[in-house]
């Protein structure tokens, strides 16, 4: 039976890697006494799958999981376990049924929605923005190959400050295999520094969904 | 100094700049935050290494949790920062912090640092460095922090005597509650610090060692102690639980990855083998075990709170727990449905083995380990751990036979009186283990051999025994790596910095103090670290204190020999140890004590305990006559037990 988890990843967790993020999962699912599939073999697998890694640093407000469980469980006692036995840094927002033949998540992923909060002042914001959207194209390297931002950036917009008086980004970014933006990569383009930042994934973008 | 709000703030900041973060957070599942302010006694447990490797660590996580259970107390957690984040930290005026609510150590009433192995000592000083703590325990007044450590190495105390206000030897389950009293008492006094040290000084299994002084020979060598305070317990007897209360199962599970992910449960305490090098079987005595029903119920607790994938079966023997069957059966039977991998370290070289091992799911992943130490039968007739080449092989085709392809074999180099065809030996067993494998898998059988150097330990027979020079560890160590090449072989080896320094460090006086301090301030720290160790530095430091590294190394001491450790007492007595050390260079071994006992001292000293703990708790004999009133030993009283000869 699969199922589809919609959480929060939170401060808490926010240097957890997307590898430990997996392990953390199969254990919350192993706490909350739910009977997880494994794949066969020599070397089984828990037969779990996180759309897409969030960068160490990050939090996410709406992230996605698929889960496969050996039985039937009720949706609302899969919620209600996993409510019980998930961690401080992950909130449960919402378990779906899905019908096995439901493409996976990596498939139909289509963009990814980050707030950029800057925990520093920053100057000319505004217009370090709009030259960035007005920029042609934005040639970054990445491991050693070179490769246009641009394209990858659909949106980014200044939004309200935080309630410290911090400034802050919205940006949507590409998220298809082989086309992902960065948010890391956007705020260097801009000349600040990631580490002078929080990034908090709002929304992760599925095909045929309609923006939220 | 920064409050908890401040170092809070300066984390923001800091933490995206150094490699993995998430060991300096805290906040994991299972952590316990306790009311700060309303909470009278504030304790923290120091593991003086990266969380990755403290957080593994079963000794603290058992007192955190007797702690964090008393209302009047609190329990929180450190660890040693990797050296980019010990960088940022004095670079931004962060002092060592604790986890759960991040206030800076020197706020603490009482710090506990782990010591299972010596080379934490420099990473102690300098995380009481970095805590802003006085190094010395001579500087600290009224306002420091208690400082106490305890773990296996604080067997011999010595090298550490100078910078610990006061030590834990043996168990710490039942003294840590008689410690917080006392410093909840002299807390409420106002008396000095002197007066706390004096009063901890009575608890039974607690060595305060301002209240001693060492006396030397001419020569160099340890003469005897000196008492400062005439109240003060000489020996300082170790101290033990008589019964192993419940095992610990709320353990905090880490957000990132670390050494063991896994529960860890301690099915028995103690080893009856007399392995002569092994000082965990010699310093752990009596053996003592739990129940299946306890250890089974425990698992799943744990399991429960934790969700971890696998769960650590721990002793120092595992063949010889009496109901190993019923518990591996148990085991399967109970978990086999939550994808567990079981780890069932240290089993004895023997077909039995394999079958435990067959009835653990998915243990084949893994390769099966099998320690004979050394490689012929006269060398293991010395270290007092008979097991016949013929059996040994035997086991190895068992293994091969029943679907693992792996075998890890562990050897030591620089026993007592070896010899290069000794040596040569273990390369010639690897390949004929080998060779079975090949007989039954063909190419796929692979066997690995980790040939560690033998570190004489204090309470053990081989306490007297001179190390391996290094010339002679490097003619082991390049025989063993032109014979262990070619497909399926593979040889793992210790360098003999590494070897030096446990050497040195383990057998070490007080005069050592000075020495770990000149290595720590010339930046020795992380020495369990193959990218942070340099021994050019504690030769230096040798070289500042005027002390000769081989004289705690090489030397080979007479056997009439007063050792700097003998005020501390494991109960095991000299006489036994002696008397072993001079057996095992006839090569005559002695069975299991289970089997017949040798009077090692433990019974003598603790027949009350005994007595209260009939049957299967103890694997002692039965004690039936009636000398020292129970009264007298029970925790928590103030007259010691006598320690019996």
């Amino acid at each position: 039976m699969r199922y589809r988890v919609t959480f929060a990843k939170t401060a808490a967790m926010r240097y957890t890697s997307h590898l430990d993020l997996h392990r953390t999962w199969e254990r919350t699912v192993r706490r909350a006494r739910l009977p997880l599939a494994y794949s066969q073999g020599f070397n089984p697998h828990p037969k779990l799958n996180l759309a897409s890694a969030l960068p160490l640093g990050f939090t996410g407000e709406q992230e996605l999981i698929d889960i496969w469980l050996e039985q039937d469980v009720p949706t609302g006692e899969v919620q209600a376990a996993l409510e019980k036995a998930a961690p401080p840094g992950i909130q449960i927002h919402r378990v779906e049924r899905l019908d096995e033949s439901t493409p996976t998540l990596q498939k139909v992923l289509t963009a990814s929605e980050f707030v950029i909060t800057f925990l520093t002042p920053q100057p000319d914001l505004d217009e370090r923005v709009a030259a960035l959207l007005q920029a042609g194209s934005l040639p970054r390297e990445k491991r050693g190959k070179a490769y246009d931002l641009r394209p990858l950036v659909y949106e980014l917009r200044r939004i309200e400050d935080d309630e410290e008086g911090r400034p802050r980004l919205l940006t949507r970014l590409a998220a298809r295999e082989g086309a992902t933006g960065r948010p890391e990569e956007v705020i260097a383009a801009l000349g600040a520094a990631p580490e002078d930042t929080r990034v908090h994934r709002t929304q992760i973008l599925l095909e045929g969904e309609a923006v939220k | 100094m920064l409050t908890a709000q401040e170092i809070e703030r300066k984390l923001e900041f800091i933490l995206p700049r150094v490699q993995k973060p998430g060991r300096y957070t805290g906040g994991e599942l299972n952590q316990i935050v306790k009311d700060w302010d309303q909470t009278e006694i504030r304790t923290a447990f120091v593991f003086p290494d990266v969380y990755d490797i403290g957080m593994s660590n079963l000794g603290w996580a058992i007192l955190y949790d007797i702690v964090n259970q008393r209302p009047d107390a609190l329990a929180e957690r450190a660890f040693a920062p990797w050296s980019d984040m010990e960088d940022e930290m004095r670079r931004a005026g962060v002092p060592l912090y604790s986890l759960e609510s991040k206030h800076p150590l020197a706020e603490f009433d009482l710090i506990g640092f782990s010591l299972p192995y010596e080379t934490l000592y420099t990473n102690t000083l300098n995380l009481l460095d970095l805590a802003g703590i006085p190094l010395f325990a001579a500087g600290r007044g009224r306002r420091d922090p208690l400082i106490i450590a305890g773990g296996h190495s604080t067997y011999n105390p010595e090298p550490m005597h100078a910078f610990i206000d006061a030590f834990v030897i043996g168990e710490g389950e039942e003294v840590i509650g008689e410690i917080l009293d006392t410093l909840k008492a002299w807390k409420r006094s106002g008396e000095p610090r002197a007066a706390l040290l004096r009063a901890l000084s009575q608890i039974w299994g607690v060595y305060v060692p301002s209240l001693y002084e060492a006396c030397y020979e001419p020569d160099g060598t340890f003469s005897h102690i000196e008492k400062l305070d005439e109240d003060a317990p000489l020996p300082v007897l170790k101290r033990i639980v008589p019964k192993l209360p419940k095992p610990h199962t709320r353990f905090i599970v880490p957000y990132i990855d670390t050494i063991h992910n896994r529960v860890p449960i301690e099915i028995m305490r103690g080893c009856t083998r007399g392995c002569r090098f092994c000082q965990a079987g010699m310093i752990t005595r009596p053996v003592r075990e739990r129940t299946v029903e306890e250890i089974l119920d425990a698992i799943e607790e744990a399991i429960d709170y934790t969700g971890f994938e696998e769960v650590g079966l721990l002793s120092l023997s595992s063949s010889d727990y009496t109901h190993i069957l019923e518990l591996v059966k148990g085991v399967s039977e109970r978990f086999g449905d939550r994808h567990l991998n079981i780890s069932l370290p240290s089993l004895r070289i023997e077909s039995f083995s394999v079958d435990l091992m067959e009835s653990l799911q998915d243990s084949r992943r893994s390769g099966f380990t099998l320690a004979p130490e050394a490689a012929t039968e006269r060398m293991r007739e010395i270290i007092n751990k008979p097991v016949s080449t013929a059996q040994l092989l035997e086991t190895a085709r068992e293994i091969y036979s029943r679907g693992w392809t792996h075998i890890k074999l562990y050897f030591m180099i620089g026993h007592p009186s070896e010899t290069i065809e000794d040596v040569q030996a273990i390369a010639d067993l690897c390949k004929a283990v080998l060779a079975e494998g090949r007989k039954v898998i063909g190419k796929r059988a692979q066997v690995t051999a980790g040939v560690s150097t033998f570190v004489p330990k204090p309470h053990t027979p081989f306490q007297w025994v001179p190390c391996d020079t290094v010339d002679q560890i490097l003619a082991k160590q390049a025989l063993l790596k032109r014979e262990l090449r070619g497909p399926g072989l593979k040889l793992n080896w210790n360098s003999w910095q590494d070897t030096l320094l446990e050497a040195w460090l383990s057998r070490g006086d007080r005069r050592m103090a000075e020495v770990i301090y000149e290595a720590w301030r010339r930046g020795a720290k992380f020495d369990a670290w193959k990218d942070h160790f340099n021994f050019e530095v504690w030769m230096e430091a040798f070289e500042a204190v005027g002390l000769d590294h081989a004289f705690y190394t090489h030397r080979e001491r007479p056997i009439d020999e007063t050792f700097p450790w003998e005020h501390i007492s494991t109960t095991v007595r000299k006489k036994f140890l002696t008397e072993d050390y001079l057996w095992s260079l006839q090569g005559k071994t002695r069975i299991d004590c289970r089997q017949r006992c040798f009077a090692c001292g433990i019974l003598p000293t603790f027949a009350d305990l005994r007595r209260a703990n009939p049957g299967d708790v103890w694997q002692c004999p039965e004690v039936k006559s009636k000398r020292i009133p129970v009264s007298e030993i029970t925790p928590g009283s103030q007259p010691l037990p006598v320690v019996g000869d």
